[in-house]
């Protein structure tokens, strides 16, 4: 009974949070006929889509014992090359495949790196961070790159001219999300990324291709990136390569306020979409009380440590 | 001496949520006493470390140090009151120097200011107390062997003149000529005048150091007494609650065909030639002194390091590789138990199930898919067959005890199955009872057909257990012998290289 109660505390830390996040805003008279519709909840949910596609990835990333701080550069990256690619009339789906491989060669590289030449993930992708926007910003000649129009462009409206309820965007979120969690959960694969960051030696000394495995999981999660790419472009409907700069540490938030731990081994994917939903209600929810960015921001940095802070009570009470 | 002086525990008393740690422990020791405390994993020493160093509050009980109560605030207020504890990892901090990290948190400073010449004479005066001047104090901590950073740390102990100071297993990661020094260290501190708890489960080793012993089973004191008065039986007989009559049984196996052939191995940076060849049904024991290799063998063999010369032969499976991996062993029917549970034989805050099956995970479904419930059956089976005490196979393994956790690591090679078994350290910081059927276990093994090499520092347990037994000496594996032509004091001999 005791071990049900701490299991369900453990998965149902950060949705408590978000419920008490959404209370804060559901609360107050000045918010309270605004915040909680589902015209509001519309705009939350679509402005929280790269930030949760992201969050997939870096998830996967962060079970494994690793860390990707390149994430926001390789979302402005692939927005440039998705906006080069529809100037030049390349059709959506060519398009949407290019990108996406664009994406997993930039993690390949990232993930060849860290395994191969065992170099630690913070500096490879420190470094690639660097290089990607600059190879962004490059190819882009320094300015936003526009496009007449494109389907793209429709994914991240909230207007719904086709009646899905949500834009598709969070659809295509909440699929992978979904997707995803079973593979982490079910599959050998799944297992062997949470083997690789509880205890390398041990994959190593159980025969776990350790280094394709690493590869493996990078490649995956750049494709994501580039997914989240795709996102942005049709969020902005123009290629930024200066957008997204800082966005790998919401990611990187929204996983650890979902209880992952940064030394591997620990988390899951819906704590993470719980994570970025609590950091994008946050944001909408600062907007309607009229609260100034900056306000927000220290927001957003005390939930994010009180978060870690009661997942470390969490934690100490298990042992 | 009056019954005051010392320290004095009486019916302590600690409780975590529902489970009594201590049920009620009344101890005492007096100044200048050696006082083993014995008790098998579990029976709640740790805890009672615990509670005397400061880490936590006992819940009911009384302690006196010295004729005054004592009531530790935290580990730093125990320290200052004068109880030291050395725990059985070290902690040392690598990269400082001999000097720093004896005086750490005790520096010798004025207003943040870093007073060098007092530092370094109250540093030297440490060493010296234990007799290792030696040690230079400029040298990082990280230079030194183990047994020398073992004196580091109980130099920083010295610092404050403890009273008591409790050691817990200081010799699991010593070799025997290491142990002999840390012993007459400890006897200097004896003379000295210091009270030192001494907690190890080599019973020999207590025998022979040790003035009085206390036995806690259960969380509770279940006997004391003189050593010298006391058989090893006895005191066996009341850690576990019942007569251990053998503890190394034999099992009949015979010999059979050669399976394992290592041709002259060697490996960077310690293994410099080693050859031998392993049969069916036979258990190999490798002994030697710490770092003279045995471990590396064992990995060599399993490729988890890369050989420099020679060849590893697995018969029935074809040429020896130039470039074999573990997952390539794994595949021919080798198993590894890793000496280093935590940091690599076992993902700690992962479940008995997954440790139990990683090498196969995919051998429980289909197309990558994992079948949970299966693979949950059978790591559970495990766990009956082996008496592990646990909630359920998917509980975390890092919340059982040592010798627990080593039942599901050897399980992993058993399940796998492996034909030939790599043991580092089988029974290595576990309780008599797990280590009796471990010992039992292994004998099956070779029952059964199956190879056994088992590389182990405690000589009883090589000469108990093995048909044959390897030495290793710098590196190199000096001599092969039938068990009958061993004894402790020759396989010292071989492995000092004092030919």
């Amino acid at each position: 009974m005791k071990s049900t109660l701490k299991h369900l505390l453990a998965k149902g830390g950060p949705f408590i949070g978000l419920i008490l996040v959404i209370a804060l805003f559901s609360l107050p008279t000045e918010t309270r006929e605004f915040f909680l519709t589902y015209h509001n909840f519309k705009i939350i949910f679509t402005q929280t889509v790269i930030v949760a596609i992201g969050a997939i990835a870096m998830t996967m990333i962060i079970v494994s014992g690793g860390i990707d701080l390149s994430a926001g550069s390789s979302i402005a990256f692939t927005s440039v090359v998705g906006a080069l690619l529809i100037q030049r009339e390349f059709g959506t789906i060519p398009t949407v495949i290019l990108v996406l491989t664009a994406g997993a060669i930039i993690g390949l590289v990232n993930g060849t790196m860290i395994a191969a030449l065992r170099m630690p993930p913070f500096i490879v992708t420190l470094g690639t961070m660097s290089m990607i926007r600059g190879a962004g910003k490059w190819r882009a000649d320094n300015q936003t790159v526009n496009y007449e129009g494109s389907p793209i462009n429709q994914w991240m409206t909230t207007a719904d001219p086709a009646g899905y309820a949500l834009p598709p965007g969070v659809w295509v979120a909440i699929g992978l999300a979904t997707v995803t969690a079973v593979v982490l959960k079910n599959t050998v694969f799944g297992r062997h990324v949470f083997a690789l960051g509880s205890n390398e030696a041990t994959a190593r000394l159980c025969g776990l291709p350790t280094v394709r495995l690493k590869i493996m999981i990078y490649a995956l999660a750049g494709g994501f990136f580039g997914l989240a790419g795709l996102f942005q472009l049709s969020r902005l409907r123009q290629g930024d390569p200066t957008v997204a700069v800082g966005l790998e540490l919401d990611i990187i938030a929204a996983v650890i306020i979902g209880g992952a731990s940064l030394s591997g081994g620990v988390g899951t994917i819906l704590g993470s979409m719980i994570g970025a939903l609590i950091m994008a209600v946050l944001r909408n929810g600062s907007q309607q009380m009229g609260w100034p960015t900056y306000f927000q921001e220290i927001i957003i940095g005390l939930v994010i440590i009180v978060a870690v802070f009661l997942d470390r009570l969490r934690q100490g009470k298990q042992t | 001496m009056t019954a005051t002086a010392g320290l004095r525990l009486v019916d302590i008393q600690k409780r975590f949520g529902a489970t009594r740690a201590l049920r009620g422990v009344s101890f005492d020791i007096a100044p200048g006493e050696i006082h083993a405390l014995i008790g098998e994993n579990g029976a709640g020493k740790s805890t009672l470390m615990k509670v005397l160093s400061g880490a936590h509050p006992a819940d009911a009980g009384t302690m006196e140090l010295g004729g005054r109560p004592y009531l530790p605030a935290d580990p730093h207020d125990a320290r200052m009151k004068g109880v030291a504890m050395i725990y059985q990892e070290l902690n040392l901090a690598l990269h400082l120097s001999v000097q720093e990290n004896i005086l750490l948190g005790a520096e010798s400073a004025s207003l943040g200011w870093i007073d060098r010449r007092q530092s370094r004479e109250r540093a030297r005066s440490a060493l010296a107390q234990l007799g290792h001047e030696s040690i230079a104090l400029d040298r990082c901590a990280g230079a030194f062997s183990i047994a020398e950073q073992q004196v580091i740390e109980i130099a920083r102990a010295l610092l404050v003149k403890p009273q008591v100071l409790i050691m817990d297993e200081p010799t699991s990661s010593l070799t025997r000529a290491d142990t002999e020094k840390l012993f007459a260290t400890i006897l200097r501190l004896r003379a000295q005048g210091v009270s030192i708890i001494y907690i190890s489960h080599f019973l020999e080793e207590c025998r022979q150091l040790c003035d009085r012993y206390t036995v806690l089973k259960d969380g509770e004191t279940v006997g004391t007494g003189q050593m010298e008065a006391a058989t090893l039986d006895h005191i066996v007989t009341l850690m576990t609650g019942r007569e251990v009559t053998d503890l190394y049984p034999r099992s009949a196996h015979g010999r059979g065909a050669v399976v394992l052939d290592v041709k002259a191995v060697a490996s960077e940076p310690r293994l410099k030639r080693a050859s031998f060849q392993v049969h069916g049904g036979e258990i190999f024991g490798v002994a030697g002194l710490i770092g003279a290799g045995r471990t590396d063998l064992l990995r060599a063999i399993f490729s988890l390091d890369a050989l420099a010369a020679g060849a590893v032969c697995i018969v029935g499976e074809g040429e020896a590789e130039e470039t074999a991996t573990p997952r390539r062993r794994w595949r021919q029917g080798l198993g590894f138990l890793s000496e280093n549970r935590k940091e690599e034989g076992l993902m700690l805050n992962q479940s008995i199930a997954d440790n139990l099956t990683l090498t196969k995970q995919d051998a429980f479904g289909r197309c990558g898919w994992i079948n949970g419930r299966r693979q949950g059956q059978v790591a559970q089976g495990w766990v009956d067959a082996l008496r592990v005490k646990c909630r359920d196979a998917g509980q975390r393994i890092g919340e059982l005890s040592g010798g627990n956790q080593q039942k599901i690591a050897i399980a992993r090679l058993l399940e796998h199955p492996a034909r030939i078994f790599l043991l580092d350290e089988p029974t290595r910081g576990i309780d008599v009872g797990s280590k009796a059927q471990i010992y039992q276990l292994i004998g099956e093994l070779a029952a059964a057909g199956k190879t056994v090499i088992v590389v182990s520092s405690y000589l009883p347990e090589l000469l108990g257990l093995c048909d044959t037994i390897g030495v290793m000496c710098r590196g190199e594996l000096a001599a092969i012998r039938p068990r009958a032509d061993w004894t402790e004091a020759e396989i010292m001999r071989v492995a000092t290289g004092s030919v």
